[in-house]
This record gives C-alpha cells, sequence and structure tokens, in this order.
C-alpha cells in the first residue's frame, strides 16, 4: 500500500467545514500500519475532530514517542509541524514546546509501551503539571513494532498469539490519570467512530491535560481468543457510560434529546459537552466516584468507555507559572535582555 | 628539634575554617572573606563541604592573596578547629610555623598539639554560654565571635567588619547590633588577652579595584537571562542545582512584565534530567531559548537526547557543572571529568560543541554566547563549568554586555520568505556551511511544516534508510561542525618571555592555578608558552601552537587525561608529545601542584647525559 503516492484529485462536492477545508486539508501520508490496525481509525477520528472544530491544520503540533502508534502523526494533520521524538518521553517534548508557544494545539500521540511502560513516569508528570494538551493513548496491549510481546496495559490472565500467559498486572492509565489530576478523562474504543470523534473534539477544546485512552487491537499480534484487547473482546466487554455531542459557538441546543437524558456541560471557553446519559447514576464531575466506577467494572471484566470526567475550570500549567500572554517564542531582546544599566547595578551589589 | 619560628607574612597566607556542616558558620566565614576583600586584598575562598545537611565535617578556605593568585594554593597557616571530629586531621594539616585557632573551653592534652606551630586558645563555649541563653543563638554567635577574634589577631579593620554586617541586615536593627555585639565581644577578649597581632596580618591595601565577588554558578544563570533564556527545565544534582535556582531568583527581578507582572519565562523542576532535557527539546525546536543545569550522572541520562538533538539538529544549551565522578563518585568534590562523555554523547557517530570558561566572567559570556551558537548551529552547545568555579565565591572581573548586541536566532525561514517560494529542505545545506534551514511550527498555513524525526531522512525531512542519503546527511553534519570551529571561542596563547621548545595547554577552573605557577616555573628557570583552550571543536591554532613546540604539557582535573585524549584523536597527533600533568583527588589543582610536576619533568629532560658528566 505504502509505496502507492495518495493523488491528489479530490471531488469538486466534499463537505467544506467553516474555514473551506475539505477533510483532504487534513490528512497526512498514506498509513505504512498493517491493513486493519485500529491505530488508522483513530487517526480518521483525529481527522474528523480536527475538520469538525475547523481548525487550522498548522496551529497543531503533534508529537510522538516511538513506537506504531508514535508513527501516526505523520498520517493526518501533513500541514502541520510533528515531532516523533524519543521512546517514552513525548510528553516532556511537549511540554517544553507548550511552554515555548501557548497559542499552538498539542497532540500527544503515544501508545501503551510508550506510555505505560519506558514512559509511565513522564506521562504522569506531564498529567499532573496540567499542561494543556489532548494526549491520546492507542492502547493494544502489545508491542507491535518488536513483534507481539506484552505491554504493561495487557490485563493478567491474558493470552499472547504465542499463547504465552501474562502474569503481571495491568496498570490502567485511564485510573492513574484520574488520580494524578488530569482534568479531562476518556476512555474510547478505536472501532467506535462515532463515540470517539466528539471525545478528541471536547478534549481539543478542554484548557488542561485532557487524557483519552483508546483500545486500539492489534490486528497483526493481539486479536485473538485469550485476548482482552480484541475487536470481539472489546465489543462483547464495551461498558460505555455516555455519550458525548460537542458543540461549538454559543447557538441553542437543538439536537433532540428525551427528557432527563442530557447534562451540558460549558467548559471555560465557552464550549459546550451535551452528554447523553447511557448509565443514569454516572456523574462525570466526580472524581472519586468515577475511580470507584472504574475500579468496579473492571473487577467484572468490563471495560468502561465515555467521558469520565470533566473538570469544566480546569487551569493549566501556564496558568501555575503566570506566563505572559504572548508566547515566549516570540519575546524578543527587548524584553529578554535585561541591559547594561541593570547589569551595572547587579556588578556595584557585588563588589 | 630546632624551635621553628612562627610563619610572619602580610596579605598573603591561608586560613582554613573546620566547621559542623550545618552549625551557621557558613556565613561568618563569607563575612571573614568579605571583610579581608574590603581592605582591598583580594581572597579566593573555597568551600570544601560533604554531600550531607547537618553533621559531617565542612572546611572553608580562604586564601589571602595581595598578589592576586585566585587559585586554591594549598597548605594551611591558620587553623580555625572549630570541629572535634577532624581535630587531628586539621592539626596535621598546618604548615609548620602555622597556627592554631581553637576552643579553649575545654581543656585539651598537651599530646592533641603540635610543638612547631603557635597555639591561640579562645574559650569560645565560656563566652557564648555567659552571654547567650537561647542554644541557637549560641551556636550562631559563637561563630561572630570568633569571627571578632581573628579580627584582633590578623590586625582586621573592624569598622569594615561593622559596615558589612550592617548592609547584611539592613532594616533588621536588632539583628544589626546584636551582630556588632558578638563581634566585639571576640575582639576585646583577644586583644585583652592574645598577643595581637599574630604574624599574619591584613594591610590595607588597593589590589581588589572593580572586580565582583561572584560565583560561576549565578554569573553562569545571568548570561542565561541575558542569552536570552527563556525556558529552563531541570532536576536538582550537587553542584548544579544552585545556577538553576540564581537563574529563578535573577528572573523574579529581571524578567516581570512592568505592567502585568506576569513571567517571561518559564521554569520547571523536571521529574528527572530525561524530562528536564526533553523539555529543552521540545522549547528549543518550538523556537524558545531554552536550557538545563546539570552535573555527570545528569548527562548520563541525557544521552539518548542528546543524539537526538544532535541529529535532528535541535537547539539545546546544557551548563554542566562537573563534580567528582564516576557514578555517584564524590558529588561535592571537583573535577573536569565530562570531556569525553559530552564531546562525544550519545549512541552513534556524534560530536557536540564544549564552552571551556575560565571564571565567572566567561561563565556569564558563554552562558548568553551559548544560546546564539545553540541556534546558529542548531545543536546541543555544552557550558562545561565546574564546582570549583560554579560554588565558590571567585574574585572577577565585572560582568560586560553591549547594549547593541542582538541574538543570533540562526536560520529559520519566516512565513513570508516562505512566500517568496524559497525552497525549503530543512536539512538542505543551501549555504556551504553544512546549516540549513529551519522553521518553526505554526509558521504558514501550507508551506515549511516538516516532520522531525531521529529516523533517517532525505534533505526534504522524508524518512529514507537509503545509504547514500543517510551518509550524505552525515557528511554535511561533519561540515557544519567544521563551521562550528570558527564560531566558537578561540584559544588565547601567552607566549614566555624567551623562545621555548615547551608549551602548555590548560582550560577552565585550572587558569588561576596555571598563571601562578608560570610565574614559579619562570623562578626555577622553566619558560613555556601557554594556550588556554575555550571551546570544543578545536581552532587550527591548537595543531600549531603543538606543531611548534617539542613536548606540550596538558594540565587537566581528571585521571584519564581526557582533553588529552580528544587533541590526539581530533587533531591526529602523536600522543608521545602530549605529557599529561593530572589532578584528580577532587580538590581544586594548586600551582604547587602543576609547578611541581612540570618542573619535575622538566629537569629530567634536562639532565645532563651521563657520557658528557665523564668526559
Amino acid at each position: 500500500m505504502t509505496y502507492i503516492a495518495k493523488p491528489k484529485f479530490q471531488h469538486p462536492g466534499l463537505p467544506r467545514n467553516d474555514l473551506g477545508f475539505t477533510h483532504r486539508d487534513y490528512e497526512g501520508k498514506v498509513s505504512t500500519l498493517c491493513a486493519g490496525c485500529g491505530h488508522d481509525s483513530i487517526t480518521a477520528s483525529i481527522i474528523e475532530a480536527c475538520f469538525e472544530l475547523s481548525i487550522e491544520p498548522h496551529r497543531v503540533a503533534k508529537i510522538s514517542g516511538i513506537g506504531c502508534s508514535s508513527k501516526t502523526p505523520d498520517y493526518f494533520l501533513g500541514n502541520s509541524h510533528g515531532f516523533n521524538s524519543v521512546h517514552g518521553r513525548m510528553p516532556s517534548v511537549l511540554t517544553g514546546a507548550n511552554l515555548a508557544n501557548r497559542d499552538l494545539i498539542y497532540l500527544g500521540v503515544s501508545g501503551d509501551g510508550d506510555s505505560a511502560s519506558i514512559g509511565f513516569g513522564q506521562f504522569a508528570h506531564s498529567i499532573r503539571r496540567g499542561v494543556n494538551m489532548t494526549y491520546i493513548v492507542e492502547n493494544n496491549g502489545v508491542y507491535g513494532l518488536t513483534k507481539g510481546q506484552f505491554s504493561a496495559t495487557a490485563d493478567r490472565g491474558s493470552k499472547s498469539k504465542k499463547g504465552v500467559m501474562n502474569n503481571d498486572n495491568a496498570i490502567d492509565l485511564v485510573a492513574i490519570a484520574l488520580q494524578l489530576g488530569a482534568s479531562f478523562v476518556a476512555r474510547s474504543f478505536s472501532g467506535d467512530k462515532t463515540q470517539l470523534v466528539p471525545l478528541i473534539a471536547a478534549a481539543i477544546q478542554h484548557k488542561g491535560a485532557a487524557f483519552i485512552d483508546v483500545v486500539s487491537p492489534c490486528v497483526a499480534f493481539n486479536n485473538h481468543a485469550g485476548s482482552t484487547k480484541s475487536f470481539d473482546y472489546v465489543r462483547e466487554h464495551n461498558d460505555a457510560v455516555n455519550r458525548l455531542d460537542v458543540i461549538t459557538g454559543r447557538e441553542p441546543i437543538t439536537v433532540d434529546y428525551a427528557p432527563g437524558t442530557v447534562q451540558v456541560v460549558e467548559q471555560h471557553d465557552g464550549t459546550r459537552l451535551a452528554l447523553r446519559k447511557i448509565d443514569a447514576d454516572y456523574d462525570p464531575h466526580d472524581r472519586v466516584a468515577a475511580m470507584t466506577f472504574l475500579q468496579k467494572h473492571a473487577a467484572k471484566g468490563q471495560i468502561v468507555t465515555g467521558l469520565l470526567y470533566v473538570d469544566p475550570e480546569a487551569e493549566d500549567l501556564h496558568a501555575h507559572l503566570d506566563t505572559v500572554d504572548t508566547p515566549l517564542n516570540q519575546l524578543g531582546e527587548d524584553v529578554l535582555c535585561p541591559g547594561t544599566s541593570a547589569l551595572d547595578k547587579i556588578n556595584a551589589s557585588l563588589r | 628539634m630546632p624551635v621553628q619560628s612562627p610563619i610572619s607574612s602580610v596579605n598573603d597566607f591561608v586560613v582554613r575554617f573546620a566547621n559542623v556542616n550545618g552549625s551557621g558558620s557558613a556565613s561568618a566565614n563569607e563575612l571573614f572573606a568579605r571583610a579581608i576583600l574590603r581592605h582591598g586584598v583580594p581572597v579566593s575562598p573555597r568551600n570544601i563541604f560533604p554531600s550531607n545537611i547537618q553533621g559531617l565535617p565542612t572546611w572553608y578556605e580562604v586564601r589571602v592573596t595581595e598578589a592576586g593568585h585566585l587559585g586554591a594554593r594549598g597548605g594551611v597557616d591558620m587553623m580555625v578547629a572549630m570541629n572535634p571530629q577532624t581535630w587531628d586531621k586539621d592539626l596535621a594539616s598546618i604548615e609548620p610555623g602555622g597556627y592554631l585557632f581553637y576552643d579553649s573551653t575545654k581543656p585539651m592534652p598537651a599530646s592533641k598539639f603540635r610543638a612547631d606551630i603557635t597555639v591561640i586558645g579562645v574559650p569560645l563555649t565560656a563566652i557564648t554560654n555567659s552571654t547567650y541563653t537561647d542554644p541557637r543563638q549560641r551556636q550562631l554567635f559563637k561563630n561572630i565571635i570568633y569571627l571578632g577574634a581573628l579580627c584582633a589577631l590578623l590586625d582586621m579593620d573592624p569598622k569594615l567588619i561593622e559596615q558589612l554586617i550592617g548592609e547584611q541586615y539592613k532594616g533588621k536593627e536588632k539583628l544589626l547590633s546584636s551582630n556588632v555585639h558578638a563581634l566585639h565581644l571576640g575582639r576585646d577578649w583577644a586583644l585583652q588577652n592574645l598577643k595581637c597581632p599574630t604574624g599574619l596580618r591584613v594591610k590595607k591595601a588597593d589590589k581588589v579595584g572593580d572586580r565582583i565577588f561572584i560565583e560561576g554558578n549565578s554569573a553562569a544563570a545571568l548570561g542565561a537571562v541575558y542569552g536570552g533564556a527563556t525556558v529552563c527545565a531541570w532536576y536538582p544534582i550537587t553542584p548544579s542545582s544552585s545556577l538553576a535556582d540564581a537563574f529563578a531568583s535573577h528572573c523574579k527581578k529581571l524578567r516581570h512584565d512592568p505592567k502585568t507582572g506576569k513571567a517571561n519565562y518559564a521554569i520547571v523542576q523536571g521529574e528527572d534530567e530525561l524530562a528536564s532535557i526533553g523539555i529543552v527539546i521540545g522549547a528549543s525546536w518550538n523556537g524558545a531559548r531554552a536550557f538545563t543545569a546539570t552535573s555527570g550522572p545528569g548527562i548520563s541520562l541525557m544521552q539518548e537526547f542528546i543524539g537526538l538533538s544532535y541529529f535532528a539538529e535541535i537547539p539545546a544549551v546544557i551548563m554542566n557543572v562537573q563534580r567528582a565522578g564516576p557514578s555517584t563518585g564524590m558529588p561535592t568534590r571537583t573535577q573536569q571529568c565530562d570531556i569525553i562523555a559530552c564531546a562525544y554523547a550519545s549512541h552513534g557517530d556524534t560530536k557536540h560543541v564544549l564552552l571551556f570558561p575560565e571564571d565567572p566572567a566567561e561563565a556569564f559570556e558563554f552562558a548568553a554566547q551559548a544560546f546564539d551558537l545553540a541556534e546558529r548551529l542548531q545543536t546541543t552547545i555544552f557550558v562545561m563549568l565546574d564546582l570549583d568555579i560554579g560554588m565558590n565565591h571567585r574574585l572577577s572581573r565585572p560582568l560586560k554586555w553591549d547594549d547593541a548586541r542582538q541574538y543570533d536566532r540562526g536560520k529559520v525561514m519566516t512565513a513570508e520568505m516562505l512566500e517568496d517560494g524559497r525552497d525549503f529542505g530543512r536539512y538542505l545545506d543551501v549555504d556551504g556551511d553544512g546549516i540549513p534551514y529551519r522553521t518553526y511550527p505554526g509558521t504558514h498555513p501550507t508551506k515549511g511544516s516538516f516532520f522531525t524525526r531521529g529516523t533517517s531522512r532525505d534533505r526534504y525531512a522524508r524518512y529514507s534508510e537509503e545509504g547514500a542519503v543517510y551518509a550524505d546527511n552525515m557528511q554535511r553534519l561533519v561540515r557544519k561542525f567544521e563551521t562550528a570551529q570558527d564560531m566558537v571561542p578561540r584559544p588565547l596563547q601567552a607566549n614566555a618571555a624567551k623562545p621555548t621548545k615547551y608549551g602548555v595547554i590548560y582550560f577552565g577552573s585550572t587558569a588561576p592555578a596555571m598563571d601562578e605557577a608560570i610565574g614559579i616555573l619562570e623562578a626555577r628557570g622553566h619558560q613555556l608558552d601557554r594556550l588556554r583552550i575555550r571551546a570544543f571543536p578545536f581552532h587550527s591554532s591548537v595543531a600549531s601552537f603543538i606543531a611548534d613546540h617539542d613536548f606540550v604539557y596538558v594540565v587537566e582535573q581528571n585521571r584519564d587525561a581526557q582533553l588529552r585524549s580528544l587533541i590526539v584523536n581530533e587533531n591526529g597527533i602523536d600522543p608521545v608529545r602530549l605529557v599529561p600533568i593530572l589532578n584528580y583527588d577532587g580538590t581544586p589543582i594548586t600551582a604547587r601542584f602543576i609547578a611541581g610536576a612540570i618542573g619535575d619533568h622538566q629537569d629530567q629532560l634536562q639532565v645532563t647525559p651521563l657520557r658528557k658528566v665523564k668526559s
């Protein structure tokens, strides 16, 4: 597939968004992943979410670590700068990039090996610092590029393709993100685009550390019976707590919801999220309850998906550091260099 | 045993304070050093401290040197022995004819002293206990009381110390007067009970001039402020933590928006050194000037990212305040031991730019310049400080800045340039200097974006594993490194009074000891031309300096002669011609050591052949 160049032709009738862009303007290079890979569905969802939000593609910085998932930023937003950095270190690179220019949108793409094993520390610390980002983990429970070793998110008792049993406990990144204070936490499934696209769109609009764990089956190494990250298993055990609609702008909500089933969440920037409840008792504003809910359902073998927690009043790292509104990378000598008169005073104070 | 006459010296002696860590002695000792400076007499103080907060021994050494020798001298003329734990060692380190100052409240057996020194007992504990009741006050004022006694013993002007106390406790009247009181308590006791002054005396002079008294870490941090650094990410590690701390305090004073009060900088204490360098690389990739401060173990942890910076060509500045390695080594002792680790950091073929400041003034200049170099060369620049420069107050020429100076932001393609149709290849060598153009993320809607990666790619940043494409890129990186040679600070040469076949190469914190050693060697009849290397890659003058001499000594503070190895390797020099002179016990190199080692080698070279003696 990959040697075929993507045709430049596009249908004149393709739908356009508020900026006049079509989906094609949000695409990247042709994917080099395996046919049917869950990651490609996530790529498609990112493209869809950015299209729907009418984001200028070049105002996004897409940053990843190393691994199959980390290759994907090459396959979407071809007019954005991308950075395929170091294994497990996407969060620090993204943090630095974000500090340098607060005006761009930061999309961090990582995998379960990248974020739950080698980069577990960086994942944790970028979340607890509240970096304004959308952090997506494309979670398949295996190392694909090195041919099928278990990752740290593989469930205990699940079997590898070669029949080896995993005896180690799994790391649930969603649970960790909640505990560390992520202000937007969601889980979804690569095979459920209708659920995933609005979650990505909402995460991008969220001002703070937004984390989405996307279970994304590996068709080559983790899609067999005995795996808990296969398409079949996830479909059977998916327990969605809600469905999300992202409402941009301030126009009234026109979607026709059955009474009592919708909860509208207004975020800091004025965007609104309409949550269609599936589980009537689930409250996405209660961090502690969310953690308990997750644990209970995980014990039953269920994979809880949906918008699990959101803090509409979230603050980000720039607010904590009280940095100027102008991006730091745009400040010049006039602002940054105190000059000779200040230096003379410093010299005098050191005598 | 012949009677040793007491050492008699004006403005040229070494006082060492032996204290217990955490006893509050540091500020009193520093006050002593500053007081001598106020007499117009240069001092060179050094902290010798353990990796500990409270309880372990710590020393503070003040070299009083009207001649301005700022390197460590070695030996102690007066020991202020305030730590019973190290008594025996401290006593033994006093030069014959030297002085021992101690707390004589408890009687000590004669066996605990030496016959060849002058013993000065002051009942410090008794004086303090009779004056103060609060235990903390007793401890703190005991330090000021011994300072008062020393003032009398060394014939110092008490008014100058009072003045310093006044500056320190400006607006805190109660603290001010109680400190002055304690000072006189000690001074009066000494004047009434002891022979004052001793043979060691401080006499007013005019040898300090406009020089400033500053730690190298603080100067380097200020260089980062002046150099336009906006992002600092770091992880605490001795001896570099005070550099990041200093950056924070300089920024607090100099970098807040006058209208909004908001910060024109961001400082993040990373979770480790990997995150710190990752943040630096992310910020630099996005067009901000960013740096980290670390030491040896941090350098080891940062290796993978340093390779990325080299290969993907992302600017980064690393201030490496070196300490004795390997492994945890001696965290609070000085060395120049990361030369090879930094020059060739990371796996694969890599080379990095190193800057070697000699003192705080150069630390300031090189730190600021590092940001220009990093952006011009799009690679990591190491500022190679060490504990001796970084954590000690050093008398230094004033810091200088030119208001006309503009930052060199390097080759950055703007939206206008892209709009004009300029060919943008992220790794395309358009000017023949090996340096390509880069774009900042978010520059242009449809032009100039690229995918940054640590994997091989072609001139237009497209992934490629073709051998020829890879080699082409690696060759360009070599060209870029050659370009760097003429951009980095050049070596400084100083020739001997008479033509000589011998030369010496040195760098960094060795400089003051080297300058002093030259004088000692000349007095012994040895003439040496000097070359102080200030950066790697080496300028062509390094090779020609070596070619011009039969033997060149390379003076370093590490075991394996790392700079010498680098010179041999990079310039294809016959190793026999480079004679290593190595000090690596963790104490700063001294003029005595250098002069001794080079002098002995020179004497050997000049031994008269046996047959000539016979004939």
